[in-house]
C-alpha cells in the first residue's frame, strides 16, 4: 500500500464538511450543452411539481376520473422499475454466478438501479394525491395486506436499502472510511440474495396490478400471466438498458476507465446482447402460447391489432433476431441498435397496460392523452437522476477502480478462499 | 466464513419472510363481512319515473350542492358519477319506452377496490357499505380495480379525496334507510337485507315473468353486488356492463398472492445453494491453480 493511496483522513465532522464542500464543487466545464438543456428542464420541473401540490393533480396533468394513472405511472414507475432491473440480474450473474466477467460494470449498473428506484419512487410521490399518508402502510396505520399495491410498495421500500448496501462499499471508499467499508461489503451477499428475492416478485407484482383491471385492458394485453410477462420483459428490459447507459458512460466518462476495463466492454455488450436473445425469445415464446391460448385470432385485424403486432414483432421478435445477429458476428453496434429497439419495445409494452390498450374502447378525445406539463416533469426527473449519476460517477469508484488500499484489504481478507470477483481479470494477467 | 454469510444471508431473507409473507394471510376480501348478511337495495327499473328525487336527497344526505331536479335537459346526455354527485339518473331509449336507471356504487359483495387498497382506506363495512377514509394515499388504485368505475378522485384539489356512495353508512348504523330511498316516490328502490332482496327481486319476476328479464342484474355478476337491478329489457341496453363474469375481482390477485410466500421462501434458498457451489469450484480452482 503506497503512501498516497492510504485513505483519507477525515476525523469530526468539521473535516467532513470541508470534503464535501470540496466534493460539492463542480468538476469540469460548466456549459456542455448537456448541462445548457438540462439545467432548465429540471428548473421548470421543480416550479410545476410545486404549483402541483398547491393546486392538484389537474393543474398539470389530464389525468381523468376515466384514467386515473397516467404516463406518470406508465412511464417513470412502470418502465423506470423495468429498466431498473438490471441490477437484480447482473448481479445474481456476478455474486452468485461468480462470473468474473460482468464484474467491471456492476457497480455502475447497481447505481443507476438504485437512482431509479430513488427518482422513480420520487415520481410516485408526485403522483400521489395524498403524499403525506405514503408512510401509511409501512407505520401501519391500517395494512391493507391483501393488496398486491401493498406488496410492491413493501418491495420498492426494502429494494431500495438492499440496493444502497450493495452500492454502499463504493460510499466507504470515497469517504475512506476503512472499518466501514469492510462491514459493508461484507453484507453485499445476503443484500444480493435478498435484492434478486424481492426484484422477482415486485417485477411481476407491477403486472399483478392489472389483473384486476379485467375488462378495461384490451384482450390481446390481459392475461393471466401478466405477472410473467412483467418478470421476464424486466430481464431483458434491464439488460438493454445496461447496454444503452454503458454505451453512453463508455464515451462521457472515458477518462474514468483504464485500457483493460475499455477493450472489455465489446465483449461484455456481446454478452448482455446473448442474454437479451435469450430472455426475449422466451418472452416471445410465452406471448405466442398466449395469444394461441386465448384465441386472439380475431383481434388481429383490428387497429389494436395491428399496434400489438407492432410490439411484439417490430420491437420483441425484430430486436431478438438482430441480438441474435450481433452476438453471431461479434459486432456490438448491431446490439447496441437492438437494444434500443427493445427499450423502446418495453416502453410501449408498459404504456399499453397503462394507458394506450386501457380503455382502448374510450375513442379521442375522451381517451388519456399526457399533458406536456406531466411529459415536462418525467424528463426533469430522468435528467436530475442522469445528474446524480453523473456526480457520484465522477467522485466515488463506480467506474474506476477501487482505491489501491481497498483491493489490498479485499485480498488481504479473502486470502485463502480467493474469491475471482474482488481480483479482476486484469490483475491476473 | 461460509458459515457466517450462510447465516447473514439466511437471516436477511427471514427478516423479508417476515416482512411480508402476512400479505397472504387474508386473501379474500369475502371475509371482511362477517358472517352477518349485507343490506343492500333492490331498484325495479320498471318503476323508476326518473324524477331525481334521490339525487337531490343525495346531494343533502352527504353536503353536496343540490341538484335543480326541475331541469329535465340533463337526462338529455348520458352522465356518471362523479366528485360532487354520487347518484345520477340516465334516461335511455329501448324498444319498450324511456327507461330510468340510477347509477351509484353497487356496494360489491367482494370489492375489488377494497382488496386493492394498500392502507384499507377502503373498507367493506359488516352491515354491507363500502366506505372511504382519509388515511388513503391517493393513489387511484381502487378506481383502476372497480369493475364499475365508482371511486372518483378530487383532481383539482391538493388534499384530494376519494368520493363515492357509501350506502348512507351513518344512517344505516341509526337504523335509517339510504336517503335515496326514502325520498323515492315511486318504491322503485327497496332497501333490506339482500337474501330478502334477491327473494322479492325473484318473486316480481316470476308474477310477471313476461315483463321483466329473467335474470337479477347484481345477483351473480362480479361475485354479487349489494346493490341488484331488476328490468324489462335487456341489461345491456340500459348502460349496465354484462360483460364482466361472476368472479369476484379479489379473486384474480389470489393466485398471485398465493405465490408470493412460495417464491419469498425457495427463491433465497436456491440463490444461497448456487453461490455455495460456485464459491466451491472457484476455491478447488484456485488451490489447483496455486499448486
Amino acid at each position: 500500500m503506497s503512501a498516497k493511496e492510504t485513505p483519507r483522513a477525515i476525523k469530526g465532522f468539521k473535516d467532513f464538511m470541508v470534503f464535501l464542500r470540496g466534493e460539492l464543487k463542480p468538476k469540469g466545464k460548466i456549459f456542455t450543452p448537456f448541462n445548457v438543456i438540462s439545467v432548465p428542464v429540471i428548473v421548470l420541473g421543480a416550479v410545476l411539481i410545486v404549483y402541483r401540490f398547491i393546486t392538484g393533480l389537474s393543474s398539470i396533468t389530464n389525468l381523468s376520473q376515466e384514467f386515473p394513472w397516467g404516463v406518470w405511472i406508465g412511464f417513470d414507475v412502470m418502465t423506470g422499475v423495468a429498466f431498473a432491473g438490471g441490477a437484480y440480474i447482473l448481479t445474481f450473474v456476478v455474486y452468485i454466478l461468480r462470473s468474473e466477467k460482468y464484474h467491471s460494470i456492476i457497480r455502475a449498473t447497481v447505481l443507476n438501479g438504485f437512482l431509479a428506484y430513488v427518482f422513480y419512487a420520487g415520481a410516485l410521490v408526485v403522483d400521489l394525491g395524498r403524499p403525506w399518508n405514503i408512510i401509511n402502510p409501512v407505520i401501519g396505520n391500517k395494512f391493507g395486506v391483501n393488496s398486491i399495491l401493498f406488496l410492491v410498495a413493501w418491495h420498492f421500500m426494502l429494494y431500495m436499502m438492499a440496493e444502497f448496501v450493495e452500492i454502499s462499499p463504493a460510499f466507504a471508499e470515497w469517504l475512506g472510511l476503512k472499518r466501514v467499508r469492510k462491514i459493508l461489503s461484507s453484507l453485499t451477499l445476503g443484500a444480493v440474495i435478498f435484492g434478486i428475492t424481492l426484484s422477482t416478485l415486485h417485477q411481476s407484482g407491477l403486472g399483478a396490478l392489472f389483473l384486476m383491471a379485467k375488462g378495461k385492458i384490451h384482450p390481446l394485453w390481459y392475461t393471466e400471466f401478466i405477472p410473467v410477462l412483467f418478470f421476464v420483459s424486466s430481464i431483458f428490459a434491464g439488460l438493454s438498458l445496461v447496454i444503452f447507459e454503458g454505451t453512453i458512460s463508455h464515451r462521457v466518462f472515458r477518462d474514468q476507465l483504464d485500457h483493460e476495463h475499455r477493450s472489455s466492454h465489446n465483449d461484455i455488450v456481446i454478452g448482455l446482447g446473448k442474454a437479451c436473445a435469450g430472455a426475449m425469445f422466451v418472452y416471445f415464446f410465452l406471448k405466442v402460447l398466449i395469444f394461441i391460448h386465448g384465441q386472439h385470432w380475431s383481434y388481429i385485424y383490428t387497429p389494436m391489432g395491428i399496434w400489438y403486432l407492432v410490439e411484439i414483432i417490430g420491437l420483441v421478435l425484430f430486436p431478438c433476431f438482430l441480438f441474435l445477429r450481433g452476438v453471431s458476428y461479434k459486432n456490438s453496434n448491431i446490439i447496441r441498435v437492438a437494444a434500443v429497439l427493445t427499450m423502446a419495445g418495453i416502453i410501449i409494452n408498459r404504456l399499453n397496460y397503462t394507458v394506450i390498450a386501457f380503455k382502448w374502447y374510450v375513442p379521442l378525445p375522451a381517451h388519456y392523452i399526457p399533458h406536456w406539463m406531466e411529459i415536462e416533469t418525467t424528463l426533469a426527473i430522468v435528467l436530475a437522476e442522469i445528474w446524480v449519476f453523473r456526480w457520484i460517477v465522477n467522485r466515488m469508484p463506480i467506474l474506476r477502480r477501487p482505491p489501491e488500499w481497498a483491493s489490498e484489504e479485499e485480498k488481504l481478507q479473502e486470502r485463502p478462499k480467493f474469491s475471482r470477483r474482488t481480483i479482476p481479470q486484469w490483475k491476473k494477467v | 466464513m461460509d458459515r457466517r454469510a450462510f447465516l447473514k444471508a439466511m437471516s436477511v431473507g427471514l427478516a423479508g419472510i417476515a416482512g411480508t409473507a402476512f400479505s397472504a394471510t387474508r386473501l379474500r376480501a369475502e371475509e371482511a363481512g362477517g358472517h352477518k348478511e349485507f343490506m343492500g337495495v333492490l331498484v325495479d327499473t320498471t318503476r323508476c319515473i326518473g324524477c331525481r328525487s334521490c339525487e337531490e336527497a343525495c346531494a343533502e344526505a352527504n353536503n353536496l350542492p343540490v341538484p335543480d331536479i326541475s331541469d329535465e335537459s340533463v337526462l338529455g346526455k348520458r352522465r356518471d358519477t362523479s366528485v360532487t354527485q354520487f347518484t345520477v339518473i340516465n334516461r335511455y331509449t329501448t324498444e319498450k319506452g324511456n327507461v330510468f336507471v340510477k347509477r351509484q356504487c353497487m356496494h360489491c359483495c367482494q370489492p375489488g377496490c377494497v382488496a386493492a387498497c394498500l392502507v384499507n382506506a377502503m373498507q367493506k363495512r359488516e352491515e354491507g357499505p363500502v366506505t372511504w377514509d382519509t388515511n388513503c394515499m391517493g393513489c387511484r388504485y381502487c378506481m383502476v380495480s372497480c369493475p364499475f368505475d365508482i371511486p372518483k378522485f378530487e383532481y383539482n384539489s391538493w388534499n384530494p379525496r376519494i368520493q363515492k356512495c357509501n350506502l348512507c353508512w351513518d344512517r344505516i348504523k341509526a337504523g335509517k334507510q339510504p336517503a335515496c330511498v326514502e325520498a323515492c316516490p315511486q318504491e322503485a328502490l327497496l332497501f333490506g337485507r339482500r337474501k330478502e332482496l334477491l327473494v322479492v327481486a325473484k318473486r316480481r319476476i316470476y308474477q310477471k315473468h313476461k315483463k321483466y328479464i329473467q335474470h337479477v342484474y347484481g345477483e351473480h355478476e362480479v361475485g354479487g353486488t349489494d346493490w341488484l337491478y331488476i328490468s324489462a329489457v335487456p341489461f345491456e341496453q340500459i348502460g349496465l356492463r354484462t360483460d364482466l363474469g361472476t368472479t369476484a375481482y379479489p379473486e384474480f390477485t389470489t393466485g398471485f398472492l398465493y405465490a408470493v410466500p412460495i417464491v419469498l421462501l425457495l427463491w433465497p434458498a436456491f440463490l444461497m445453494g448456487v453461490s455455495y457451489i460456485t464459491k466451491r469450484e472457484e476455491e478447488e480452482e484456485m488451490r489447483g491453480g496455486t499448486r
